[in-house]
């Protein structure tokens, strides 16, 4: 080979989606907002009048990181499962790419980076809300910005090795109801982790991407409460290039015939 | 001489234990229309596929604008436009987005993309759709459109995967007409097609596959004479007219009821057949490969 297999022509796989992206923006713009706004009226403020504190914490303090934490997982995941499997199977726009001189690993690549942006603008979007409700605390909480990047890429990953497992979009459904959803409660987001027996807490930290996430994320809007957060942020960042390696690795299985 | 665009030579793809293609070996020279025709599983679209460097080759030889695809696809990728049979043009985008986005992937700037794609729009009769988001048009315009984008980077090499299927013949004319303009401005196109029909008219030089292998090579005009007289006779298939051609030794294939008969001397036939019996219907018609191709792969000889 001349040239790598993953030039910075990623870029423009990037730049097509955010292109699409910005065509639909008014749409695009809505869920996570209206996500988030849900999120804390119900629990923050609906649940939290049950709950005295947790910690020290208020209960919507405690919930507020939690849910940009599940608003990143959602942005990047959906967008590399059904966004991604869209694209490939439906729109054959994997094919098209692949006549251009951009390379298999490029699309790839491209699709998790667009990915972890649509989970920093999710974060955008959702860190008002927040603000507006006084629950996070500025400009700290300005971190999860990047925050939402590394989240991103590791959840684009993810989902796109479920994109390159799934025969058909239906089957894309089990990884959501039998790792998404159970993810999203066992992590430590409504409830703190410390409050389950000691092996489901070291099991939720060997293997939960979010138990991380929401650790860290928590660690920057209540900067009193961080003491794995460095340990959180090796595993992110560890499971984030496992994860990337092993999409390209399936991606090529399914695509290279 | 210079070299060729497309040298293929033992080239073999195996899916699993599937042959799709078996050993074939070709050459295309510049400014030539090459033609890769054969029924549907020949063996067409994997062949399209690796010389478009996105399927790897199974074993042999196979370089593209001298260069060989297993070591320079992105090269290659760079100076070669590819149509293949589906569609995969970006539904959300409109017809201008679809080429001035695709330029990016071959690192053209912004106003050159922007010229060429109103260029090419112009080109392929799309300028009142310009700006319409591609879902809305018909399938013939949908297809002038992926073949217009696959010449944004200027390529000096076009491949079309079956061009014109499912399409109305209203649609199919205005791309050959289209493609045409393109050959006299001497590009090297290559396309595959089960129309034999069509590719006789615009083919320079083609291949005939069947199950993996090449079944006839040459212009449609060799292929034909080499293989076949000049001239068809159909005629109704009646106990007189058999009885006749039995009589005077002439070799007949009935396909129903009608018998086709070969002749390099068609006038000379009707004026002896009229002359000895009354077929009840004649037609002579020049042969065509898609007599040629019946022949070779399975309709048999009676006689």
């Amino acid at each position: 080979m001349m040239h790598g297999p993953v030039s910075r022509r990623v870029v423009h796989v990037w730049g097509r989606n955010f292109h699409v992206f910005l065509r639909t923006w008014q749409v695009s713009f809505l869920p996570p907002i209206f996500d988030s706004l849900f999120f804390m009226l119900a629990l923050g403020y609906g649940l939290g009048q049950f709950v005295q504190d947790i910690g020290g914490v208020d209960y919507p303090r405690f919930v507020a990181p939690a849910i940009v934490a599940i608003g990143i997982m959602n942005a990047s995941y959906y967008e590399t499962t059904y966004g991604s499997f869209v694209r490939m199977y439906y729109q054959k726009t994997f094919d098209a790419l692949i006549a251009t001189p951009v390379t298999i690993e490029e699309v790839i690549v491209g699709e998790i980076l667009w990915g972890g942006t649509k989970a920093v603008i999710y974060t955008a979007l959702i860190l008002p809300i927040l603000a507006l409700f006084g629950v996070i605390s500025l400009p700290g909480s300005l971190l999860l910005l990047p925050l939402g990047l590394l989240g991103g890429l590791l959840f684009g990953a993810i989902g796109l090795c479920f994109t390159a497992w799934t025969p058909s979009i239906d089957t894309l459904n089990y990884p959501s109801f039998l790792l998404i959803t159970p993810m999203m409660v066992l992590s430590g987001t409504f409830f703190p982790l410390d409050s389950l027996p000691s092996t489901v807490q070291y099991i939720a930290f060997a293997l939960l991407p979010l138990a991380h996430l929401v650790s860290l994320a928590r660690a920057l809007t209540l900067p009193s409460t961080a003491p794995f957060a460095f340990f959180s942020l090796s595993w992110l960042v560890v499971a984030t290039g496992l994860v990337m390696l092993l999409s390209v690795r399936l991606m090529r299985r399914r695509l290279v015939v | 001489m210079t070299s060729p665009v497309i040298l293929a030579d033992g080239l073999v793809k195996r899916y699993g234990n599937l042959v799709a293609v078996d050993s074939v070996s070709f050459r295309v020279d510049e400014g030539e229309v090459f033609g890769i025709l054969g029924p549907n599983g020949a063996g067409k679209t994997s062949i399209i596929r690796m010389i478009s460097c996105t399927s790897p080759v199974t074993s042999g030889r196979l370089e593209v604008l001298g260069l060989p695809v297993d070591g320079f696809p992105r090269d290659i990728k760079a100076r070669i436009g590819v149509v293949s049979q589906e569609n995969n043009l970006d539904p959300d985008l409109s017809v201008y987005e679809n080429l001035t986005v695709f330029a990016r992937f071959f690192e053209i700037n912004r106003a050159e993309a922007s010229r060429r794609a109103d260029e090419l729009i112009g080109f392929f009769g799309l300028s009142e759709k310009r700006d319409t988001v591609i879902e809305s048009l018909s399938g013939g315009m949908k297809r002038r459109l992926t073949i217009a984008r696959a010449l944004i980077n200027r390529p000096s090499l076009v491949i079309l995967d079956e061009p014109t299927t499912g399409l109305d013949p209203q649609a199919r004319a205005l791309i050959w007409e289209r493609l045409r303009a393109l050959r006299s401005d001497g590009a090297t196109i290559i396309l595959s097609t089960h129309y034999l029909e069509e590719a006789e008219r615009f083919c320079d030089r083609l291949v005939i596959l069947d199950r993996g292998k090449i079944l006839l090579t040459g212009s449609p005009g060799e292929i034909i004479s080499e293989r076949m007289s000049r001239a068809l006779i159909e005629i109704m298939n009646e106990p007189d007219v058999r009885a006749w051609l039995d009589q005077e030794g002439i070799s007949y294939e009935v396909y129903g009821d009608l018998l086709q008969i070969t002749t390099d001397t068609p006038e000379d036939f009707v004026r002896r057949i009229v002359a000895a019996c009354t077929p009840q219907r004649l037609l002579v018609r020049n042969s065509t490969l898609e007599d040629v191709f019946l022949r070779q792969t399975g309709r048999r000889l009676i006689r």
